[in-house]
């Protein structure tokens, strides 16, 4: 029978769930008609359970005694004259609880549990109307993409019928040119005619049409997500001006190209495993990878986000023999939180809902999975709206031994972790399109939900399986799921799967979902026969389901069977090789933005201000606090820093307990810039992640970068054409660095069509930076130490406030974006890092958004401290002309960090031929004060008026 | 006895068994991991062991509710071990999930001696959200045994959303200070009562750690394992010429671990 239960919290304990849906229903605009809400859990637990059972299990595992109360014979809330919102999962979408709560009702000791489902009730009380409590279960209670809404008491799922095996033919060998669009267009299959084209002739040579599953395997194969297609094609560019060239591989000539000139000893692996490889120590590699995972987090911020990160952390585990997931970063990019409701644009979410999904999505995948978040960074720009950016990114450590793989012939395919349902199909391709007001509904079941203890049991068990040497390869399944993963182990030698074998959440799953779902969760091993029964002893003695499911034959086809029946057998070569060859165009001519005349102020103190408590400046503390960024113990360098929580550069965490080795880990991205000039924001963002490296006590000789291009549509020659400038600029910058790539990915599709209008988001380029540092007893941080030290700053100051955040503040972009001299810039770095391994310096902080001004008060709230500075130290090199104040303080020019100095004569000593000026000393009135060219006041504030008008922006969400 | 030997129990979702299990290596014990199903499979036997630790994290994702279903499992599965161990007056520690744990599977406070009755709880931290932050703790003089060598007040990080404690009643409250059961107590910098953020949670009376009537089993919400050396504090940077060393939480893991060498 079917028991409904209802739990509440008891009368006189906080009902927190509530509480903080009434202040969205508030902040909604029903501030005076929501009087308040109640939130009920409902669980629906079906089986052969009696009355004494199901209290049993409602007292002993339901609720909790002290705070809560609960009733199964009907509503535990009195329902009249309230209105009434129950949520619970569609069909199909993966109920976390069912699991745990099956196993938990076992362990009590009752048996016959069914099913166990989950929904939450609302009950709102207030002077609301049938159309306000639509409005609000629409936009706070529930997604319809993965939830339904009801007004009365929601069902349990029925069970699916079993699928009846039909084999599927795809008619294209008669097709036309139309018909063939119309099939890559309506099949979701994202190929360009010319593509279809060449699959057609493919199968006019076999005398047959293809099956669904293998039109599937070959459209999810070539898409621009998993083949890289723009930059690994043709390109024809022509710059304004200038002559046209042709790039044959545009990842190959730019950022590759870097990393095999500069051929570092400690590159292990770079751009062919599923992440980069470094090495560490004597023992250890660590690997890296970055990803984005925009267009899931646009549809349902909290299961998109959530998955991203559950997603890269499978890099790192599927690199090598597997590597242990240590260290998480995300940075994210978000329309401000305050945009107009009525100006957003139909079909999209507002960006505070968005934003607040996103962290919630990846802080609960996270920190479930006990990976500390060090690192990160969270970007605001109107052109977001309709494309936020969530970029998620994971290190690994593995024994330096275990860093490649071998799939051999014979060898058994074998999939772990999570069962497979109908997640995520038709992820791959459809992150490779862009997204129309209509792909919340045609695209619904591209969106996964995440379960990480599934993930966290599968990363035990397999790194347990490794050092026993169980399996000879691993990959994740990821976008494209088991297609993608056997396709790629099984590239050289071919292999052969029995869909029918793969496990499944429930019944039926035809051949082809099973083969492209991107349930989450899931690797895929190699294993010799051999070996198969230890392997699936250790994954069975933690609960973790592994499967045989094929093996790989030798003979280079691609061979799926479903029940004994042949349904797809293609030449692995075709698949993998048979893409054609396309030329794109690709046009770069500058634009030019509006430049301010701003009239010279004598106060600025509100313009510093204004600037703290501008989000892209502000304190994201409510966001670092969430994640857990101290599990596993490394955590030696935080992200908040000092007795004032100020912003730290780059996180140092140190992976092996007892030793003083250290991982440091920066990043850089600019979009601001990236509107300007593509390339001097590649330019500046790398340059800030190697700053934020020296700056925190490293070294750029040890630092290696990775590349994560999101744009707009690069088939239209404008984007392609800032593409190649952005990736001509990671050759020129890393090379004179002498900073390798080691791996990256891209996201080109980052446009949002309202029919009418097309918003492209900003080119932007995030770099994110690793370094190995020797010792991490040598490590500074950012929070001002002691009053009466002297404060230097050290870089040359240019008049480049194109792209500001001053100018932004204004309302501007301005064009004079700030340019880089890396051999320069390089000189600088060396210098400041050998003064920093010295000790001669103690607080090091680099210029970035907001200049100077915002760099300096950061450290000075930091460290509880006030300053003393005066902008007439600074004396402007031979041929450079006279900075106004606002340059001074707010231009974000490169390569520039403020140092607060311990030993002034050895600091001096060793920063010789580099410029620095003494700008003024550390005090501890609590007074922050700076004075301009001519010795004039300009800035005079306390330092806790800096602080609070930095926290106050996000301090209340 | 030369070196205790201690029991980190694993499960699905338990994520600071690494450095629980090295806090313990360098206090001088000896530890093996476990997982549950080897404990209920009766492939391994808890009483071997003289301390059981129950790391931090989100074991079976926190579901229905933090370590509730661990929690039941222990109850349910395991209680004549569990019940064997303590009554031959061996040491559990809870930290953080583990802390939850324990108190949901009525091991604490445990005043009515019957592991059954459910006599606090940990819930959503008044804040509604999971929080990071390092806080100071101030020693209460108790019976438990694990902040013997404590200093007065310690530097430690809380990371976690449901650690806000309640004691079921006054009555059980009134207990729990009348017999020196609660350890420890979030206070300021100087050792004062404060409220959010130096109590992280909104708990009761500021507790953030209680044992047993015995002070051999230990729970708390914040994290001892992580604050073992010098270098994890957040003010290392500021405070370099001071002493360097072990951190503020070590001496948790050597009281437990000293006393288990005299007395077990």
């Amino acid at each position: 029978m079917l028991w409904r239960v209802e739990v509440r919290e008891k009368e006189n304990f906080t009902d927190t769930l509530g509480e903080s849906v009434k202040k969205d229903i508030s902040d909604l605009g029903f501030k005076n008609k929501v009087k308040d809400v109640k939130a009920v859990q409902v669980y629906l637990i079906d089986g052969d359970l009696d009355e004494a059972e199901i209290k049993k299990v409602c007292e002993r595992l339901l609720i909790d005694p002290v705070t809560q109360e609960y009733s199964y014979g009907g509503n535990v809330f009195d329902e009249k004259n309230k209105k009434v919102v129950e949520v619970a999962y569609n069909p199909g979408v993966m109920d976390p609880v069912e699991e745990s709560a099956k196993k938990a009702i076992k362990d009590l000791g009752i048996k016959g549990v069914r099913s166990v489902k989950t929904a939450k009730k609302y009950i709102i009380s207030g002077n609301l109307s049938d159309k306000d409590v639509h409005s609000i279960a629409e936009n706070i209670l529930y997604n319809k993409v993965i939830q339904h809404a009801v007004t009365k008491t929601s069902c349990p799922v029925t069970e699916e019928e079993p699928y009846q095996f039909k084999l599927r033919r795809v008619e294209i060998l008669g097709a036309g040119d139309a018909k063939l669009k119309a099939l890559s267009k309506n099949g979701q299959l994202f190929l360009s005619l010319e593509e279809m084209k060449t699959i057609r002739r493919y199968f006019k040579k076999l005398g047959r049409n293809p099956t669904d599953c293998e039109l599937e395997t070959i459209a999810q194969t070539w898409s621009e997500h998993c083949k890289h297609k723009t930059f690994r094609g043709k390109i024809e560019y022509t710059e304004e001006g200038g002559k046209t060239i042709t790039i044959d591989n545009l990842l190959k000539s730019t950022i590759m190209k870097v990393t095999k000139e500069l051929n570092k000893p400690w590159c292990v692996s770079v751009f062919h495993d599923n992440s980069g490889i470094i090495r560490f120590d004597e023992k250890n590699n660590i690997c890296f990878k970055v990803e984005t995972h925009n267009h899931p987090s646009v549809l349902e911020p909290y299961g998109g986000a959530g998955t991203g990160i559950g997603g890269v952390i499978r890099d790192p585990m599927g690199t090598g023999l597997g590597a242990k997931p240590i260290i998480n970063t995300d940075v994210f990019c978000f329309g401000y939180p305050d945009y107009p409701y009525k100006k957003l644009p139909k079909g999209v979410l507002h960006p505070k809902r968005i934003m607040k999904g996103v962290v919630s999505g990846v802080r609960d995948y996270g920190n479930r999975m006990g990976i500390p978040t060090s690192n990160g960074a969270v970007l605001f720009d109107d052109d977001f709206i309709g494309n936020p950016l969530v970029f998620c990114g994971n290190v690994g450590i593995m024994p330096k031994d275990k860093s490649f793989k071998k799939v051999s012939k014979g060898e058994l395919v074998v999939v772990v972790g999570g069962r497979t349902g109908r997640d995520g199909i038709h992820g791959a391709t459809f992150s490779s399109g862009e997204l129309t007001h209509e792909s919340k509904c045609t695209s619904g079941s591209a969106v996964q939900i995440g379960n990480p203890i599934q993930e966290k049991k599968v990363a035990d068990t397999i790194l347990k399986a490794r050092d026993l040497g169980l399996y000879s390869a691993i990959t994740d399944c990821g976008a494209g799921g088991l297609s993608s993963a056997v396709g790629e182990m099984g590239e050289e030698l071919g292999a052969e799967v029995h869909l029918e074998k793969v496990p499944l959440k429930y019944k039926g799953l035809n051949y082809d979902e099973i083969w492209i779902s991107e349930a989450q969760e899931r690797m895929v091993l190699s294993v010799k026969p051999e070996n198969i029964d230890a392997l699936i002893a250790v994954f069975e003695s933690e609960n973790v389901e592994a499967t045989v499911i094929g093996k790989f034959t030798g003979d280079g086809q691609l061979k799926l069977f479903f029940d004994g029946e042949s349904v797809c057998d293609i030449a692995m070569d075709f698949i993998h090789n048979g893409l054609p060859e396309i030329k794109r165009k690709a046009a770069w001519k500058k634009q030019i933005f509006a430049e301010p005349r701003l009239s010279a102020s004598k106060n600025l103190t509100s313009d510093l201000l204004g600037l703290l408590s501008n989000p892209n400046i502000a304190s994201k503390e409510w966001i670092i606090r969430q994640y857990d960024h101290e599990v596993q113990g490394g955590s030696i360098l935080k992200p908040l820093q000092g007795i004032g929580a100020g912003p730290g550069d780059a996180s140092i965490t140190r992976p092996i307990l007892g030793s003083n080795k250290g991982i440091i880990l920066s990043c850089g991205i600019n979009p601001d810039f990236g509107k300007i000039d593509p390339y001097w924001m590649a330019a500046s963002v790398i340059d800030e992640a190697l700053r934020q490296i020296v700056s925190v006590g490293g070294d750029i000789t040890k630092a290696a970068i990775l590349d994560n291009f999101c744009w707009g549509n690069t088939n239209k020659p404008d984007r392609l054409g800032s593409l190649v400038r952005a990736s001509q600029a990671c050759y020129d910058i890393a090379k004179t660095y002498g900073v390798p790539f080691i791996s990256g990915k891209d996201s080109l599709n980052n446009e949002y069509s309202t029919g009418k209008k097309t918003i492209s988001i900003p080119p932007t380029l995030l770099i994110s930076c690793i370094a190995v540092m020797d010792d991490i007893r040598k490590a500074v941080s950012m929070d001002l130490k002691k009053a009466g030290n002297p404060i230097y700053l050290v870089g040359l100051t240019k008049d480049e406030l194109g792209g500001s955040q001053y100018y932004k503040m204004k309302g501007f972009v301005g064009n004079g974006v700030p340019k880089l001299d890396a051999a320069y810039g390089k000189k600088v770095m060396q210098a400041l890092a050998k003064a920093i391994a010295k000790g001669h310096v103690i607080s090091c902080h680099d210029c970035s958004e907001g200049g100077l001004a915002v760099t300096l008060a950061e450290m000075a709230f930091a460290g509880g401290l006030g300053m003393d500075i005066c902008l007439g130290a600074y004396k402007r090199p031979v041929g450079q002309a006279d900075l106004k104040n606002e340059t001074l303080l707010f231009s974000e020019s490169n390569t520039r960090f403020a140092v607060e100095v311990a030993n002034e004569a050895a600091f001096v000593r060793e920063m010789k031929g580099v410029p620095v000026w003494k700008l003024g000393s550390v005090v501890n009135n609590g007074v922050f004060k700076i004075s301009g060219t001519d010795k004039k006041m300009i800035i005079n504030s306390k330092t806790s008026s800096l602080k609070a008008a930095w926290q106050k922006p996000f301090a209340k969400l | 006895m030369t070196k205790p030997r201690a029991l980190v129990l694993r499960t699905a979702g338990t994520n600071c068994d690494r450095e629980t299990a090295f806090a313990f290596e360098l206090a001088g014990a000896a530890t093996e991991f476990v997982h549950i199903n080897e404990l209920t499979a009766r492939r391994r036997e808890l009483n071997d062991y003289h301390i059981l630790a129950l790391p931090g994290g989100f074991t079976y994702g926190d579901d229905i509710a933090s370590g509730k279903i661990l929690a039941n499992e222990l109850t349910y599965k395991l209680e004549d071990s569990l019940q064997k161990f303590v009554s031959d007056g061996k040491l559990i520690i809870g930290i953080c999930n583990g802390f939850q744990i324990l108190v949901k599977a009525g091991l604490l406070p445990n005043i009515s001696g019957d592991f059954q009755t459910i006599e606090a709880t940990l819930t959503l931290n008044d804040s509604n959200k999971f929080e990071d932050r390092w806080v100071y703790l101030k020693k209460l003089k108790s019976k438990c045994i694990w902040t013997e060598n404590m200093g007065k007040i310690i530097h430690l990080p809380v990371a976690h959303g449901e650690g806000k404690f309640i004691p079921r009643d006054n009555k059980a409250l009134k207990i729990l200070k009348d017999n020196g059961m609660i350890a420890l107590e979030y206070v300021d910098g100087s050792g004062h009562k404060c409220g959010y953020p130096c109590n992280p949670n909104g708990s009761v009376e500021n507790i953030a750690g209680i044992c047993d009537k015995t002070g051999r089993i230990f729970g708390l919400m914040p994290h001892p394992e992580r604050h073992i050396s010098f270098y994890q504090s957040p003010y290392w940077t500021k405070n370099k010429s001071s002493k360097r060393g072990e951190g503020d939480g070590f001496s948790i893991f050597a009281s437990g671990v000293n006393f288990a060498k005299k007395h077990l």
